[in-house]
């Protein structure tokens, strides 16, 4: 719709935009920005168990965050139907390092060679989707929230738990990206 | 509770993400590979942004829409394994998904289904979380 749309959004555009998500949060009813804490709710609301960590009143607590959650969601549909993203414009040594490790389709937001139906049951699908989607679960549960709770609103209200928690985040993913996949592509 | 105006603070944080590639795997190699300014520039102002913006509505003691004054919790440290332990553990499998947990579900709407494999796998692991919770060290 709107071909003129600048893609991506610069960063100095994008960045203070979701900074001041914070602030909106807190200016709606005091609530902390924090995305993962919606895993918990839903574990709570869905999975009938009697475990301590699932034992609160999610309903009071999360009935926001699931809705903002459920937002994301419109956000993102809306954002693909109005001004969809068009091919990335990657940096020449990402490209390169991905071609290396066998990736030759790099269209769309995801690698379809690894993200689809049919590579769910390979080894490099089912780590790439259940495997990575496990950990990033089990991990922001264990750390006590992901990027936006840890790495933006955390970071920006001076926490040093959320300092550590980035540390780990980044130094998960360099392992991850330097150790692992050179592994599992090739 | 109005839930409506989360629903549009949802919204415009979903477009945003997507609008920006965020969401996208490529960018997040791009960043673990220190290829691209793209995501440290966006984080980096983000924190900025919010950070400027926290110490404006304490030290004015703004009001919530609720006439609470605006507030954050500090986090407990304790021994910081948890954040230490925990946050890697995240790391390892954000590059491998390629999306945090907020980019999954922006992935979901922007019409990439198969990222419900992601997001359903986090949340058996958060399940295992609430199950392992009191054998971990925090």
């Amino acid at each position: 719709m709107f071909s003129g749309f600048p893609h991506p959004l610069p960063w100095y555009v994008a960045g203070p935009l979701i900074g001041l998500v914070v602030p909106t949060l807190l200016l709606l009813g005091n609530k902390s920005f924090g995305i993962s804490s919606n895993f918990r709710h839903l574990c709570a609301a869905l999975v009938p168990c009697r475990i301590e960590f699932f034992g609160h009143d999610w309903k009071r607590l999360g009935s926001w965050n699931l809705v903002f959650l459920l937002g994301i969601f419109a956000g993102g549909a809306l954002a693909s139907v109005v001004a969809p993203p068009v091919r990335l414009n990657l940096s020449a040594e990402t490209v390169s390092a991905l071609q290396q490790l066998g990736l030759r389709d790099l269209t769309g937001l995801v690698p379809h060679e690894l993200f689809s139906w049919s590579t769910l049951l390979t080894l490099k699908g089912f780590v790439s989707m259940v495997v990575g989607g496990f950990l990033v679960g089990f991990g922001a549960a264990y750390a006590g929230g992901c990027t936006s709770g840890h790495a933006i609103a955390g970071l920006a209200d001076l926490q040093l738990p959320s300092l550590l928690a980035v540390c780990g985040f980044f130094a998960g993913g360099l392992a991850t990206t330097h150790l692992l996949l050179p592994f599992l592509l090739r | 509770m109005m839930l409506f105006p989360y629903f549009l603070a949802g919204s415009f944080f979903g477009i945003v993400i997507v609008e920006a590639e965020v969401v996208s795997w490529f960018r997040i190699q791009e960043m673990f590979r220190f290829q691209s300014f793209h995501m440290y520039g966006i984080i980096g102002t983000a924190v900025l942004t919010a950070a400027v913006s926290l110490l404006i509505l304490k030290k004015f003691g703004v009001r919530s829409l609720d006439g609470e004054p605006v507030a954050t919790s500090p986090k407990t440290l304790g021994s910081g394994a948890r954040y230490l332990v925990g946050g890697s553990i995240f790391g390892l499998g954000w590059a491998l998904t390629g999306a945090c947990p907020g980019p999954m579900v922006g992935l979901i709407g922007s019409g990439a289904p198969i990222m419900l494999v992601p997001l359903a796998a986090a949340l058996a692991g958060t399940l295992a979380y609430g199950c392992c919770r009191p054998n971990l060290p925090h």
